[in-house]
């Protein structure tokens, strides 16, 4: 009696113990589904607010602005059919087949209020400054000028008209962001506080919609029947039942063959990609990673003998081939990326940035210099801000033995969590920081920009007509060549003038299931991208 | 006793109290602005963002906001995961944690105590070196590594059988709960296990364990009905914070098995400085502590009904 | 009939004939037992004088050793331990490259002529090949094992940057195991050619300027010693990851830890027990509001006011904050110590021999401390030995975040932290610190044991 108890407890504890649901494959070409993993949970998934690159990543597949990015990184078509790009303004001309998830058409309105809705004071978006080009855009968000006032209007239900207070010639691009993204008002208004809370609480008009959205743990999206180009659309959907940070455990997810694409392989997870012969491969994200002086006056970094001590002995090939060692990342000379269009060419072809040698003597001489300037014998311990990520404290400690060992000085290594450093660094409260910067839009003047004195992204408070001078000419002209020339001589001044000295360009090294094909990479405009992306049997 | 149960959630309510508001003074008191973004805002903006946050308000009226949206059942909306309440996370991800740490406590309880009794019994010799060597690797190795560990085992084993017998991460089912709870439960049983011992060891050269044995009684019985039932005190004790500890310091196991439990939003929040959630969360756990070692206290008299909790010694 | 009628004659004592056997042995103090029983116990002598040596390894060596915990040799990062290197020494001098023209062609053919310029090297690996006909740029990749196709290339290198540039230079990381380098060329449309494959197996190289700095070579000897061999300090427990000395940081680090991971314990073990043992042996209302107090510090979050206390403290940024650190964990860690002692206490005043104490006319502070006090040590000394390996990631964690010690002081714990990160490549950086907190933890176990086992009068062999 006993026994037979055991033994059909046993069983049933062995069926519960297995019950496991039926695990998705990564890939089902029947069902034409990818299976992927997140990072982490979009924290907004409104798109007059959003921030983040993962929530960005979502709104990539579910919306779609006037123009969009073909497989090969050009802006074609999207909502809009066709455009005009005047110097004083633009018209864009949407198709007449537009439609939301819900059935009810997307007319011109729809941007009209998304816009104006960006800027409204009261949304608080963070990516206002991105609309500054628009007429009365900035004295809006200043909370001087009424919304309504804004310089676009719906000219017909499918008909843009939009004017500009300078030129600007990257706008297209711009249209692509998901700041720009159309928001329907009468769906806006009847969800209220709750808009975009849920899956439910959004309406889409890109190749997929979101039809399930577990926060915290997972995400499915389907195919969207409305979207006006569904025949180019291969995949049925995106399911992404699994969220962490844990570039481990995705990898290992992968290993499993339960999600399709693991990105950022880090040191561990290479060796055993490599053991298992996978096809690794990389792709430059667009972030640019550079060291950041405190240029306020009562900071020794506002010395340039001081900034030139430091340029000279820092050994860029040394930091990112041995310390950071991460394959796909390059050393970086420029704060312009390599990928970024010139006139013609590549824009590091036609202006090739200069490269710091290093030489131990020639940067104790300007170390002297600086002393002699500043009027000391010897200068006060400097503090690195540094984040607590693993990679933050390597750097942080490689940085603080290299200028001990070469120039004698010294480096409190300041260790703070991630808000407390943004605070630290707007108050001025660093001599050095490691900071980074990615593009908001495929043009130069999203790095450009970064260092005029006016730009509160400008934490070292950097402060130089003459770079101010060349920044407005890029703004304002449309014409290529001055605009290139004009970038070319920023790219001067930020190395004479050693406004930062630039450390690496990061690339990111990832997996992919080999019969997935067409997975967009890229490092403006959503990343990674499946709408065009194709199972192979 | 009823009476008892009450005065003990009145004064369980009144540490909740304290709690609330030694969290609020400490968080407002670190330096850091929860409302900063690495890009920059221009001051109006940050003014808008700070009125919608209510940050704008001197902080006596913030926290009197607080404290009667609390009596409510109100915790806010969370200042980094826009749109979403703090009672909606909290109910959402409360249950995953408690699962899985009320799975830990088990299979970390039922393990301690009985690899606990099994050194106490077979002192000084092999087992007991083994177990001993045991706990001592896993209080000194970091739950990180058990955690990869545990999911590179159930690769392995996945490949060696050929199909997916355990998950490698995820949540949803029984099966994706085993390895998770074993390592979250590792370290708390590893010191349970050294718990058991020494109290075993006291009580087995007691008086009365000899006297049974005296007496005649079967071994086995005495094992369960007195030497196990009076070296388990310690090990109650300790299962009252255990439970909340557990649940909370899943943060890791959480990460590494994608599991969507409410330690990951915690510590985020911190390194955040998402206001709300960290208010919201160790309220809430705050009241769940509270519970429980109340429940341990309850329970001591059951154990060993000596103990009378409340009476007045000296 | 004989009648005994004793005298008080018979009842005089008799004349002591000879000593009689002495049974007894001298009379000891309690504690003085105890003190003798621990001696005796060999696990715990051998634990005690484990501890003792890891004091010594801590503290005395850097008096005895010239030891650097933080200079970084970037030549031998994550080395395995090793005696002494050999090290060829190679001139850094910044490689233009090669180039050639480039004709055009329909299709690509396959790279020929791949080889490795000079002798292969850590320092660099630099490659040339002859130019493909149509070809855009070329595509290096990298590999541990013989690529056996086109999708199994290894590590993708990078891409040659220039116009008509046939040669690259490998930095990254590099080794002295068998790499297998990859070339293909890519079209103007993105077509790939067949790839060429080369096996190079690196030595060991340093570069002239560093050798000079390390006082290897002399400056005016420069041009002469490139090409010879020097050869570099041993590194007997390897190195980490930005190649510093794991064994000068594991005795940098124990300062660090040990401090931290015995004192804090021993403080709020000690304030856990006074306080739970009051509570306990009192009882009634003072015992309700001390463990409600106590639930209330440990609910509060621990980050938090671990910050809090740094900032109060004026502890600067950069600077290591000891201080505030042990006090935060003393301060936040004392109530799982009380509340196990208090139950214990609780459980132990019922028992009867404290009711017979008590009758016999014991007042409470020797009943405390006669009775009750050794009794509950066997639950204390596990929390203590608990207490040790909690208190030392605590402040590995708290260090990482920027609470603790601040860069480049080490601690086995946050050696741990690093370590994990290469732990399935270089395992060797997490095996050692987690090998320290080990051997203390063990000590420690086997000692709080032996001292339980000496101090519980009812266990006696």
């Amino acid at each position: 009696m006993v026994k037979k108890l055991s033994r059909w407890w046993g069983g049933l504890l062995l069926f519960w113990l297995l019950g496991s649901p039926v695990l998705a494959a990564a890939l089902d070409w029947q069902g034409r589904k990818v299976t992927l993993a997140m990072t982490s949970e979009p924290p907004d998934l409104n798109s007059t607010t959003s921030t983040d690159a993962v929530s960005i990543m979502v709104l990539n597949h579910v919306m779609e602005g006037l123009l969009t990015y073909d497989p090969d990184g050009n802006l074609v078509a999207g909502v809009a059919e066709r455009w005009q790009l005047r110097e004083d303004g633009a018209r864009f001309w949407l198709r007449k087949d537009a439609r939301w998830s819900d059935g009810r058409p997307l007319t011109a309105h729809d941007f009209v209020f998304a816009w104006r809705q960006v800027l409204a004071p009261a949304t608080a978006s963070q990516y206002a400054f991105i609309l500054f080009p628009l007429a009365n855009a900035q004295a809006i968000n200043e909370g001087q000028l009424p919304p309504e006032r804004l310089g676009v209007q719906a000219l017909d239900r499918y008909t843009l008209e939009v004017r500009f207070s300078r030129p600007c010639p990257y706008f297209p691009g711009l249209t692509a962001f998901a700041t720009l993204y159309p928001v329907n008002e009468a769906f806006y208004r009847s969800r209220g506080e709750r808009y975009a809370a849920d899956a439910g609480d959004l309406l889409y008009n890109g190749p997929f919609r979101l039809t399930q959205w577990v926060h915290g743990a997972s995400l499915k999206m389907e195919k969207n029947q409305h979207y006006w180009n569904r025949e180019q659309v291969w995949l049925n959907e995106i399911d992404v039942p699994y969220i962490t940070e844990d570039g481990n455990a995705r990898f290992n997810l992968f290993r499993d063959n339960h999600i399709a694409l693991a990105d950022n392989l880090g040191e561990q997870t290479l060796g055993g990609a490599l053991r298992e012969r996978m096809q690794i491969k990389s792709f430059l994200d667009g972030g640019i990673f550079y060291l950041e002086f405190n240029h306020r006056p009562d900071r020794v970094t506002r010395n340039l003998h001081l900034r030139k001590a430091i340029q000279a002995v820092f050994n860029a090939n040394d930091f990112v081939y041995k310390v950071l060692g991460s394959p796909g990342t390059y050393p970086a000379y420029t704060l312009f990326p390599r990928w970024m269009k010139g006139e013609r060419d590549l824009f590091k072809r036609e202006y090739p940035p200069r490269k710091p040698t290093v030489d131990i003597q020639r940067a104790r001489d300007y170390l002297a210099a600086a002393k002699r300037e500043l009027g000391v014998d010897s200068l006060p311990a400097l503090t690195l801000l540094a984040d607590d990520s693993a990679g933050g404290n390597r750097s942080a400690e490689f940085l603080q033995t290299l200028f001990k060992q070469t120039l004698g000085l010294e480096i409190k290594v300041d260790v703070q969590i991630f808000k407390q450093r943004i605070a630290k660094m707007t108050s001025g409260d660093f001599d050095l920081v490691m900071a980074g910067w990615g593009p908001d839009y495929n043009d130069l003047l999203t790095y450009a920009d970064l260092f005029m004195s006016v730009n509160l992204n400008n934490r070292g408070r950097y402060s130089s007509q003459v770079y101010d001078h060349w920044v407005e000419v890029a703004q304002n002209t449309v014409d290529v060549k001055s605009r290139m020339r004009a970038f070319g001589q920023l790219q001067q001044i930020l190395f004479d003038d050693v406004v930062i000295l630039p450390m690496y360009e990061r690339g990111k090294v990832y997996v992919q299931h080999p019969n997935l094909r067409g997975v967009i990479r890229r490092a403006v405009g959503g990343d990674p991208n499946f709408n065009y992306a194709v199972i192979e049997p | 006793m009823k009476t008892y149960i009450l005065k003990r959630l009145l004064s369980g309510l009144i540490t909740i109290w304290f709690i609330a508001t030694a969290t609020f003074v400490g968080m407002h008191m670190v330096p850091g602005d929860p409302l900063a973004n690495p890009k920059a805002t221009s001051p109006e903006i940050q003014k808008n963002l700070e009125a919608r946050y209510g940050l704008d308000k001197p902080l006596v009226t913030q926290y009197v906001i607080y404290l009667g949206n609390m009596l409510r059942g109100d915790f806010g909306i969370s200042f980094t995961q826009k749109n979403r309440r703090v009672n909606d996370i909290i109910r959402e991800h409360f249950p995953v944690s408690a699962t899985l740490g009320v799975l830990a406590l088990l299979i970390a309880a039922g393990g301690g105590v009985i690899w606990g009794a099994v050194t106490a019994v077979y002192r000084d010799r092999w087992p007991d070196a083994v177990i001993m060597l045991l706990v001592v690797v896993a209080v000194s190795v970091p739950s990180f590594v058990f955690a990869m560990l545990g999911q590179l085992a159930i690769l392995k084993l996945n490949e060696l059988m050929g199909f997916s017998l355990l998950p490698v991460a995820g949540w949803g089912s029984l099966s994706h709960m085993w390895v998770p709870a074993l390592v979250l439960g590792l370290g708390t049983m590893a010191y349970l296990t050294r718990l058991m011992r020494s109290s075993m060891l006291e009580v087995t050269n007691a008086d009365y364990i000899r006297t049974a044995r005296a007496k005649g009684l079967p071994g086995l019985r005495i094992f369960f009905k007195h030497q196990l039932r009076n070296a388990i005190l310690p090990v109650v004790t300790v299962l009252g914070p255990a439970i909340a500890a557990i649940t909370t310091g899943g943060f890791v196991v959480e990460l590494v098995f994608a599991i969507p439990g409410l330690g990951r939003y915690f510590v985020q929040a911190v390194q955040q400085l998402d206001y709300t959630v960290i208010m919201g969360t160790t309220v809430f756990y705050g009241a769940f502590l509270v519970l429980m070692v109340l429940a341990v206290d309850i329970l001591y008299g059951f154990v060993d009904p000596r103990i009378r909790v409340g009476k007045r010694g000296g | 009939m004989n009648l005994f009628r004793p005298t008080p004659e018979d009842l005089l004592p008799l004349a002591k004939t000879a000593a009689a056997e002495v049974v007894v042995r001298p009379s000891l103090s309690y504690w003085q037992n105890a003190w003798r029983r621990l001696k005796r116990n060999r696990r715990a002598v051998v634990s005690l004088y484990t501890v003792l040596l890891l004091l010594l390894f801590s503290y005395a060596a850097p008096l005895l050793f010239a030891l650097d915990s933080s200079s970084q040799d970037l030549t031998q990062l994550s080395q395995a331990p090793s005696l002494e290197r050999r090290s060829r020494v190679v001139d850094p001098m910044p490689w233009v490259g090669r180039f050639a023209a480039h004709s055009p062609a329909e299709r690509l053919a396959v790279v020929e002529n791949l080889q490795v310029v000079g002798e292969p090297h850590t320092e660099f690996v630099r490659l040339i090949w002859s130019p493909v006909a149509g070809a855009s740029y070329y595509r290096v990749w990298r590999h541990i094992l013989q690529p056996s196709g086109a999708t199994d290339l290894g590590l993708p290198l990078g891409d040659t940057e220039s116009v008509d540039q046939v040669s690259f230079e490998d930095l990254l990381k590099l080794e002295t195991v068998t790499y297998y380098y990859s070339v293909e060329a890519v079209g103007p449309d993105g077509q790939v050619s067949p790839y060429s494959t080369v096996k190079v197996h690196p030595r060991h190289g340093i570069s002239v300027e560093d050798a000079i700095s390390r006082g290897l070579i002399k400056a005016e000897q420069r041009e002469r010693a490139i090409g010879t061999e020097v050869t570099l300090k041993p590194h007997l427990l390897g190195t980490d990851y930005l190649g510093r000395d794991m064994l000068a940081r594991l005795v940098r680090g124990g300062q660090t830890s040990l401090f931290i991971g015995v004192v804090a314990p021993l403080l709020f073990v000690s304030l856990g027990v006074v306080y739970g043992g009051l509570a306990g042996y009192l009882g009634g209302r003072i015992d309700e509001v001390m463990m409600r107090f106590a639930d209330f510090v440990i609910a509060l979050p621990f980050l938090l006011f671990m910050i809090l206390f740094r900032v109060a403290m004026g502890i600067g940024p950069g600077e290591s904050g000891i201080v505030p650190m042990l006090l935060a964990l003393v301060l936040l860690g004392w109530p799982s110590a009380a509340r196990l002692v208090r139950g214990q206490v609780l459980q132990l005043r019922e028992q009867p021999f404290v009711e017979a104490a008590r009758l016999m006319g014991a007042g409470s502070t020797y009943l405390i401390f006669r009775h009750m006090l050794p009794n509950v040590m066997g639950v204390v000394l596990v929390s203590l030995t608990f207490a040790i390996p909690s208190a030392i990631f605590t402040e590995a964690f708290l260090s990482f975040i920027g609470m603790g010690v601040a860069p480049p002081t080490p601690s086995w714990g946050s050696m741990c932290n690093d370590g994990v990160k290469s732990f399935m490549s270089h395992p060797h950086e997490l095996l050692f610190p987690a090998l320290m907190i080990s051997i203390t933890v063990l000590a420690f176990n086997l000692l709080g044991d032996g001292l339980r086992d000496a101090l519980d009068a009812k266990i006696d062999k």
